[in-house]
Order: structure tokens, then sequence, then C-alpha cells
């Protein structure tokens, strides 16, 4: 039998159409060739798939592996910033090794550990908000509230001292963006991977009950699996994941409920409406799109194609998340559409684990806001706002609002 | 129907728990899945059959 391969000429990674659309070539590829090769920046080519059901059934087979550090993996910067050697995180990692290393912090993510933190979220972004109304107008709610949140939460949790947020809040910002050089994005991972190292070596002499990083370090002693490099890679993989993905959700999420009053009125009447709002904001501007990559270990047979080993995969969660197949309508933002079946936070074994500290976030920061700033207004229009179109996390630089 | 629960598979992600916090909850310890009702029925049973939807990875089934 012959498989007619489809081979296109979009090149990889893609610019969005708008801040609200995906690429346009996202719809094309779905409709003519869902499973198809693409070309990336490093000359290679990888198969992009834009099917909401072939992103899914990708994503939970073991057969495509998670492990960004095998040169076959598709790559969406170009120029590698961690060496050989280096410590694997949770995101890299495969069965059998990622299902031990992920129970092992599960536990303190779960939902009811989540809720425990609610009061002390909605102090943080009551303090936030206390702060904006004394201040002058406009205020850059990325400055003010968007970034601030997610770091305190994420740093309070971990044990990470707050006042060395603009170090690392830096660092990740060159970490994520295309347009930093490779020798900068290198600088900056090493920068922030000595600064967790020596951290955890204070933490390792008198750890903690109270924060995230003593409890791993007093449970892996218990069990005789503590491995110091093996919490540095964790506690970065936390740090950077819990707050550049948050912190650009609650600035996109609001100048989308500020473009669609009808859908923000439904909101504000209801304080009910805000967490399945949150869901359809989150699929319907899916920031972490091609993150969702994995190489073949085999070859794999999928919707039509045999995907062979070790060529690359992109699972295109926006393309899926925009599939008509799955979502009607799919390009309209609809707070009461009830679907929760979008992949914005991933699928399969690698699913977010930082989703319910996440949607926490957004419900208690869109409510909080709302209600306490009713009259909140953009200080300029959509077209003028600074949003991250080189980021491989999609969000915003500035916000500039007023009331 | 019964309310089947791989902790093998769960991944913790707790889509179930958001789901129908009143058939599932997730270990302190792990994280993974635990079952409070074997048999839903009604709207339970329908938020369940949403829940399998969910959940990322196939870790929760019904049969009979
Ligand atoms: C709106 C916010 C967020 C979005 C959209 C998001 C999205 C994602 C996605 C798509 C993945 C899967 C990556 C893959 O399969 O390759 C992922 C994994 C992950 N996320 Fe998030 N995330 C968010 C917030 C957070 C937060 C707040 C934390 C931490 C507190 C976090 C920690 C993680 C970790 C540790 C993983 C790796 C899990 C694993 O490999 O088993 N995320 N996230
Ligand atoms: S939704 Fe699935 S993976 Fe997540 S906790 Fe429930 S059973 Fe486990």
């Amino acid at each position: 039998m012959t498989e007619a391969v489809q081979i296109r000429p979009e090149q990889f990674p893609l610019t969005r159409e708008c801040p609200f659309s995906p690429p346009k070539e996202y719809r094309d590829l779905r409709e003519e060739a869902p499973i198809a090769r693409v070309n990336l920046l490093d000359g290679k080519w990888a198969w992009a798939l834009t099917r909401h059901e072939d992103v899914r059934t990708m994503l939970s087979d073991p057969r495509f592996s998670a492990d960004r550090s095998n040169p076959d993996f598709p790559q969406m910067v170009m120029g590698r910033v961690q060496d050989d050697d280096a410590e694997k995180s949770l995101i890299s990692m495969d069965a059998p090794e990622h299902g031990p290393a992920r129970r092992a912090v599960l536990g303190e993510f779960t939902v009811r550990r989540m809720e425990a933190l609610r009061p002390r979220i909605q102090e943080i972004v009551d303090e936030r908000i206390d702060a904006m109304l004394a201040g002058p107008r406009p205020v850059d709610l990325v400055r003010e509230l968007s970034l601030p949140v997610p770091s305190l939460v994420i740093c309070e949790l971990l044990g990470v001292p707050y006042s060395d947020h603009e170090f690392f809040q830096a660092h990740t910002a060159t970490m994520v963006s295309r347009q930093s050089s490779v020798p900068d994005r290198r600088a900056a991972f090493q920068a922030v991977q000595t600064y967790l190292g020596d951290l955890i070596l204070l933490k390792e002499k008198d750890p903690s009950e109270d924060d995230l990083l003593g409890r791993q370090i007093i449970k892996g002693r218990e069990e005789g699996t503590y491995r110091h490099r093996a919490l540095v890679a964790m506690a970065f993989l936390l740090l950077l994941a819990g707050h550049e993905t948050t912190a650009n959700m609650i600035s996109l999420s609001t100048v989308a409920l500020l473009e669609n009053p009808d859908q923000l009125a439904l909101v504000k009447a209801d304080p009910a409406r805000t967490l399945p709002a949150v869901e359809e904001l989150l699929r319907y501007f899916t920031i972490v799109d091609t993150v969702t990559a994995r190489v073949a270990t085999e070859d794999v047979p999928l919707g039509g194609v045999t995907i062979r080993a070790g060529e690359g995969v992109l699972g295109l969660g926006f393309a899926a998340n925009r599939d008509p197949e799955a979502f009607a309508d799919p390009d309209d933002l609809d707070i009461e559409r009830g679907a929760r079946h979008h992949v914005a936070f991933g699928f399969g074994p690698h699913q977010c684990l930082g989703q319910n500290l996440a949607r926490m976030e957004l419900q208690i920061v869109i409510d909080t806001l709302f209600r306490r700033i009713p009259d909140l207004a953009l200080a300029e229009p959509v077209g003028k706002l600074a949003f991250k179109d080189e980021a491989a996390i999609y969000g915003m630089y500035s916000l500039p609002v007023t009331w | 129907m019964k309310l089947i629960a791989d902790v093998g598979r769960c991944v913790g992600a707790g889509q179930c728990v958001l789901t129908e916090p009143d058939v599932f909850d997730q270990s302190e310890d792990d994280g993974t899945v635990v079952v409070l009702v074997d048999e839903p029925e009604g709207d339970q049973l329908e938020h369940v059959r949403e829940a399998v939807r969910v959940c990322p990875s196939q870790a929760i089934s019904l049969s009979g």
C-alpha cells in the first residue's frame, strides 16, 4: 500500500494571525493535510498534527518520547541551551522514569491541596489590587498584577524568596524568547540553575516542612531516593512553568473579556460562571502550543501514515482546540460552552501538573479584578498592545489599563 | 454501572475530582485517583461519564 505523504511548505513555528486567532495555516493544514510534513527552523522537518483526536492519540501513546535532549526532538528555537549531561526534568522524562518522578510531587498539587491555598491567593490578589487602586493611572497590568500574582504564589509554595523575583523573571523571559541569542539563553539558564542549586544546598542543611522544596528533601531522604540534582531540575521547571504561563493567561483573559463585553457581563452577573470562563479562555488562547511535541521511538501508524522511529511530531494544541470536529463554532469565545476536553494543558502522562493551581489563580484574579474595578478598560486599543509573537509561550509584554 | 479506576495509569491531573468531587478524590500521598462511589447513579453517573471523557490517561472506566 502506498501512503500519500503530504509535504507542506509551512515553516514552524508560525505566527498567530492575530492575538485571538491561530496561525492562518492551521486551518488549511487541518482541512487539507491533518498529518503533514512541515519545515523546522533548523532545516529539518517534523509531522504536524492539527486534529483534536490525533493530537490526543499521539500525546497518550508511549511510543512517542518527550525527551527534549534527543537530537531528533523537533526544535522550536535554534541552538541547545542545556548540556548533554544535564539532569532531565519531568517534562523530558519517559516511562518508566516519568511516573515515579511525577508521583513524588503530585501530592503537592492535588485539587484539595490547591483549595487549601485559596485564602492566601485571594489575599495576594487583593493586596495587588489595593496597590493598583492607590497608585496613578493608567497601570501596566502585567507588571502590577499578571506577573506578581503567580510569581508570589509559586515562590511561597516552593520556598523561594520572592525578593529575588526580578532576577529570575528577567532570566526566564530571556529563556523563552526566540529572539534571545543562544549565548544569552545559555547564560540565563545557567544563572537560574546556579541560584536554585545554592538555595537548595541551604535548605538541605535544615529542611522545613513549610515549603515544597523542604518537604521534598525530607520525603526523599526518608525514602532513600533524595538527589540534589533532581530537585534542582524539578524546582527549575516549577518556577519557570509556574509563572510565565499563568501570568500570560491573566493578561490575555483580561483583554479577551474587555473586548467581548457580552461575555464579561455574563461573568460579572454570576461568580459561578468564572471557572467555566477560565476553561474556555484556556482553550481559546492555548498559549502553550508547540511545546507538546514528541519524537517517535518506534514506527507508529497514525491517521493513514506511518511515523518512523526518530521522526519528530508536533501535537499542535492550538489547532486541536479550534478543530470544528471537537468544538462547535471553535473560533467563538463562548464562556458557556462547557467544553473541558481541550488540550490547553496537554494530554496523556505529561498533562500539566500545575493545572489546578493555574485554574484557581485565574479564577480568583478574574473574579476579584472585575468585582473590585468594575469599570476597568484598556488604556490603548488592542492593535497597539504588545503581544509575545516570538515567545514559546504566548502572552503579553505589557497591558496598560485604566478605570 | 461499575466504576473502575486504574491507579497505575492515573497521572493525577485531578480532572475527575474537578468534575465530580463526590465520586472521586486524590490520595494525599501521591495524588492518584481514589474512588468514593463504586456504582454511581443518576446525575453522578452523568458526571462520571464526563470525567471518563476528560481524564488524560484513560485511567477511569465504566463497565456493566
Ligand atoms: C495557564 C497556565 C498553564 C498552562 C497553559 C500550562 C500548560 C502546560 C502544558 C501544555 C503542559 C504539557 C507539556 C507537554 O506535554 O509536553 C504542561 C506541563 C507542565 N506544567 Fe503547566 N501550564 C500552566 C501552568 C502551570 C503551573 C502554574 C505550573 C506549576 C506550578 C505548571 C507546571 C507544569 C509541569 C511541572 C509540567 C510537566 C508535567 C510532566 O511532564 O509530567 N504549569 N503545562
Ligand atoms: S482525571 Fe484521570 S489521571 Fe486525573 S486524577 Fe482522575 S483518574 Fe487520575
